[in-house]
């Protein structure tokens, strides 16, 4: 009897084992969406953010030279790497031959060689948040700064990084959980949100002195600071994100000359890219009182300051977006690129649009596209 | 008039057992404890749809730490299970989702307004007599409302003191001690109060560290093996219990408590591989049970029960956003249950039940809502020779309001449900079976009113089923093969109104709509046989098989629309196999899990690889006198296979456990 129950158990492990393949890296996927066309351009990355928890930030890229999409391409050039790029991608840029992803959850800036994508190290920045650049620094923002002003808020910092070393050189405390960055001479202005501090918001952006790495004014704005855009005018589009319940989303323009608030828009802004004298915006107003949002795509025009008429998409593809998360801009062809979140936890779309805002292609992303860099021909 | 309840009294006990399966008909105890109560039992309550159970000698064998290391054999269902001991652990039927499935301890529902959720984790099997799982609903035709209020429901019944001719006390003392540092001692303590009354304290304490090895590897890729830290848990449980006997009915009321500290391990990612958050746990409740033939006719069952919950979450990480909440949950309960027989084949059942649910927390804005809820249930029951049938009509309302914010609407809902049994041969315990129900669950307090996320617009999340099925048992006392059994059922389930959480304006900002739509088909199998190779040699097999396509049709833009929805395999089962020999035993058990996607997009990404765990256990019992000492060994994950039941939370690889108890 026990030599039968033997036999059967062995048969069943058998049959288990020969259901479980190994865990093999899941290659990317191409996909051919236009032509191939360089126009001073290779191609662009683009960072999914990957819903929390998740591990599923991931890389993709679109090559200009094929005409190609490829998505998620960082496990398989990076397969070492433990648990793949991470969890929550929040930025990325290039700079010089480097690209620079922020992986928020993992703590860290992963560092890659702009041309191949090839990982060189990482910079640990517990919770960082958006990148900035200048004179060969790198610029993060985290929202970890140390705890003893606020028990139960850290106040936040931005870190000054050697892009040669990829070490830490100096640290800065500013507002309370900072966002995006900007350069304007020699200046850094920070946007503050507070939105760990609910409802105690902060409201203002900070300004470092790049020479000295100080603090050295605090500039009032609104609530819930977000993005913060240079023109090549000296001035500053910061966007506001409200609080969800009375305080309305909007947009401000700062003047970098007295570094004072010029302008107000009550203009709803999730994110927004400029380009040329164009700054295209879209936004997604979410209200709890009510429970309904509303999205809209705006162009402004950051010579006059005016709000343009129309949207930027102009064939009615804007109906088939779910949730726009991500806006850019080719700097040489204006072309539109707009990405989809859907429901931020299966995959999203990207969406290329002509200058005149018509739908060019569209392709499937990994899970909450949010962050393009655009990689310049070497 | 008593000579004929024996009878009748002898399969009802066996009923009650909570399943027609023939095995139970070789467990001498049940058959010792009904000739002890049969003198004062009450009206004997039929089912007419047995469900899935596992009792008494079965649980001991499998040797779990809590019911969900014995409810993860039932088929149809999946355990969500977060890792370790102190891992949360809920369980979804049928792919209807976790907050469908009601539990029931000693009868009475357990209740998690806040979130709906029963942590199956934290209920020990120690004190367990029995583990039952019904598919739509257990189908008495005597019972609260409550017990008509959900898609499918578990039953945990504690051990009731039983005594011998001769016997007053019994004393059982157990260790559980083994991997994870784990120190699990109890004790249970029953005593004969009166001639009719009988009480059994039990008490419990586990404590581990929780700690294990965990693997994440690629082939041709990364390989890293780490340590799962932040899982300890140091918990308490007590239980006081009295039950009696009175003519043509019977009382009980239970105490619980129960007392835990946990560390929160969280989620694996790059550059997070621990997580320092803390849970503290306070439960507490009384419950009682009235029983009582007032007539030749008519009979009533009172249930009352009053709950009080207390959580503390702290996420002390001073680089992220500092959390410490503190949650407050009340519940009162009170039912009285009627049946009037109108024939002696036909009943006619009211049930009407009141509950009220509070929930304090110190989130900002909080709303601090209250709840009344009254059922109704108006049903009737008739058993004929070789047909049953039941049906149920049940009746919600449901009112709420709220110190602050706005308050949901009040809700008024009718569901039905119908249950069938036809024996078509005189002869053979063969049985065809089907059932209906239109049923729904309650937005939860989370649901409609967490700060921030909640959506007090909300409406129901609803389920329909449909279930077909046959039955088979064969009992040859005497015979090698001494029974056989055999249930298999196919259903057609629909959720309608799927209560999700959709993102707002970036992926930290959520809120809760009745958005997803999701049709199940399935099939469930299970066999069972045990076989009798001598006086001495006995083996016992049961083996479970479910077929699930479970397709979110929500939204025909999607992408992944008509995918099989998360964490979701088409296959898995489980195998039971134990041999005894004298004063020896042996165990195995597989779980096996077919492959699963762990978001909505069934694409390579979102890829989990299927896992089956093997456990194997040893039991030696010796007497010494009066005396009874056994002795248990535990392999589990003999495999040692790592794997997710929830990505990013990896489960232990193998594991061993000790098992030492004596009985006085």
């Amino acid at each position: 009897m026990h030599k039968i129950l033997f036999r059967i158990l062995c048969c069943l492990w058998l049959l288990a084992t020969a259901c479980r393949k190994g865990d093999h890296i899941v290659p990317p996927v191409v996909t051919p969406v236009d032509e191939a066309g360089e126009n001073g351009y290779l191609g662009f990355y683009l960072l999914n953010e990957g819903n929390m928890g998740s591990n599923k930030a991931s890389l993709d890229y679109y090559d200009y030279t094929t005409g190609k999409y490829n998505k998620n391409i960082y496990a398989t050039i990076n397969p070492n790497a433990v648990k793949e790029l991470g969890d929550v991608g929040n930025d990325i840029r290039i700079y010089g031959s480097k690209v620079y992803a922020v992986i928020n959850v993992s703590n860290k800036v992963e560092v890659m060689d702009a041309l191949t994508a090839k990982r060189i190290g990482q910079i640990d920045i517990p919770n960082c948040r958006y990148l900035a650049f200048a004179n060969g620094k790198a610029y993060v923002s985290s929202y970890a700064g140390p705890v003893e002003i606020d028990p139960n808020a850290p106040i936040g910092y931005v870190a000054e990084v050697d892009t040669a070393t990829l070490k830490v050189i100096r640290k800065v405390i500013v507002g309370y959980q900072p966002e995006e960055m900007a350069v304007v001479g020699k200046k850094l202005y920070v946007a503050n949100s507070g939105g760990y501090r609910v409802p105690d918001y902060d409201r203002t952006v900070s300004v470092i002195d790049l020479e000295t790495f100080k603090e050295t004014k605090k500039i009032d704005v609104a609530i819930n600071l977000h993005h913060v855009k240079a023109d090549s005018y000296g001035d500053l589009y910061v966007s506001s994100r409200g609080d969800y319940y009375t305080v309305q989303p909007s947009l401000h323009i700062i003047d970098t000359k007295t570094d004072q608030v010029k302008k107000m828009f009550d203009l709803a802004v999730s994110n927004l890219w400029l380009s040329g004298d164009t700054a295209y915006i879209y936004g997604s107003a979410f209200n709890y009182n009510t429970g309904d949002w509303t999205i809209s795509y705006n162009m402004l025009n950051v010579k006059t300051e005016t709000v343009l008429p129309g949207s930027f998409i102009t064939d009615g593809t804007d109906k088939q977006i779910k949730m726009p998360y991500g806006v850019a801009v080719h700097p040489i062809t204006k072309e539109i690129y707009v990405t989809d979140a859907r429901d931020y936890v299966s995959p999203g779309t990207l969406y290329c649009f002509d200058k005149a805002g018509k739908k060019k292609w569209s392709v499937v992303t990994g899970d909450i596209p949010a962050h393009i860099a655009f990689l310049p021909v070497p | 008039m008593i000579s004929s309840w024996k009878i009748r009294c002898f399969g009802a006990c066996l009923l009650f057992a909570g399943s027609a399966s023939a095995q139970q008909l070789s467990d001498s105890v049940k058959i010792r404890e009904l000739q002890e109560v049969r003198v004062y039992a009450p009206r004997p309550v039929r089912e007419i749809s047995p469900g899935q159970t596992l009792h008494g000698k079965q649980l001991q064998r499998l040797g779990g730490q809590s019911v969900a290391d014995a409810i993860r054999f039932f088929s149809g269902m999946q355990i969500k299970d977060y890792g370790g001991v102190g891992g949360l652990k809920t369980v979804d039927v049928r792919s209807m989702g976790t907050n469908h499935t009601a539990v029931f301890y000693d009868g009475i529902q357990l209740g998690n307004a806040q979130n709906g959720q029963i942590d199956l984790g934290k209920f020990s099997l120690e004190n367990m007599q029995a583990v039952s799982l019904y598919n739509g609903q257990k189908s008495n035709t005597f019972q609260p409302a409550k017990d008509y209020s959900a898609a499918a429901a578990i039953y945990l019944t504690p051990l009731k003191p039983v005594f011998a001719e001769g016997e007053h006390m019994h004393l059982k003392g157990t260790v559980k001690t083994g991997s994870f540092s784990l120190f699990n001692p109890s004790v249970l303590y029953q005593q004969q109060l009166t001639k009719r009354t009988v009480m059994a304290l039990n008490a419990e304490w586990l404590n581990t560290n929780g700690q294990y090895k965990f693997r994440y590897r690629k082939i041709g890729g990364y390989d890293t093996t780490a340590m799962r830290k932040n899982g300890d848990v140091n918990g308490y449980r007590a239980e006081a219990s009295f039950h009696g006997n009175i003519p043509s009915g019977d009382w009980q009321t239970r105490f619980y408590y129960y007392n835990s500290e946990r560390g929160l391990p969280g989620f694996v990612v790059n550059g997070v591989f621990g997580h320092i958050d803390r849970q503290w746990d306070r439960n507490f409740f009384w419950q009682s049970q009235f029983r009582k033939d007032l007539s030749r006719r008519y009979s009533i069952l009172i249930n009352t029960k009053y709950a009080n919950d207390y959580t503390r979450y702290l996420a002390p990480d001073t680089l992220l956003l500092y959390v410490d909440n503190n949650y407050r949950q009340r519940e009162a309960y009170v039912s009285l249950a009627q049946e009037y027989k109108i024939r002696n084949w036909w009943t006619a059942g009211l049930s009407t039940d009141y509950q009220y649910n509070t929930l304090h927390a110190n989130l900002r804005n909080f709303s601090f809502p209250r709840r009344h809820t009254l059922l109704g249930a108006l049903s009737t029951s008739a058993t004929l020779q070789r047909f049953s049938a039941q049906a149920a009509l049940l009746m919600t309302l449901m009112n709420e309001s709220v110190k602050l914010n706005t308050a949901s609407e009040p809700k008024k809902e009718f569901t039905p449900s119908l249950v069938l049994s036809w024996q078509p041969l005189k002869n053979e315990d063969f049985r065809v079976r089907g059932f209906y129900k239109h049923i729904f669950r309650m937005p939860t307090f989370n649901d409609l009113y967490y700060t921030e996320i909640g959506n007090s617009r909300l409406d129901p999340e609803y389920t329909r089923q449909y279930n077909a099925g046959l039955t088979y048992n064969k009992s040859r006392t005497g015979h090698t093969l001494e029974t056989i059994f055999l249930e298999a059922d196919a259903y057609y389930n629909e959720v309608t109104g799927k209560i999700v959480a959709v993102p707002t304006v970036s992926q930290f900002r959520w809120t809760m709509m009745n958005l997803g739509f999701v049709k199940i088909k399935g099939m469930d199998v299970r066999a069972g046989a045990s076989v009798s190779l001598s006086d001495r040699l006995k083996t016992n097999a049961r083996l479970s098989y479910t077929y699930q396509q479970a397709q979110d049709l929500t939204d025909p833009s999607d992408s992944f629309y008509g995918d099989q929805i998360v964490y979701t395999p088409k296959h898995s089962g489980s195998l039971i196999a134990s041999a005894d020999y004298g004063d020896w035993g042996m165990n195995y058990s597989l779980i096996y899990t077919g492959e699963r996607y762990n978001a909505k997009a069934n694409i390579p990404e979102n890829y989990l690889q299927p896992w089956y765990t093997s456990d194997l256990s040893l039991r030696r019992a010796m007497r010494f006198g009066k005396t009874e000492l056994s002795v248990t060994c535990q392999v589990n994950n003999v495999f040692n296979q790592y794997y997710d039941v929830v990505l990013n939370y990896p489960m232990p690889g193998r594991n061993y456990k000790a098992i030492l108890s004596v009985q006085l």
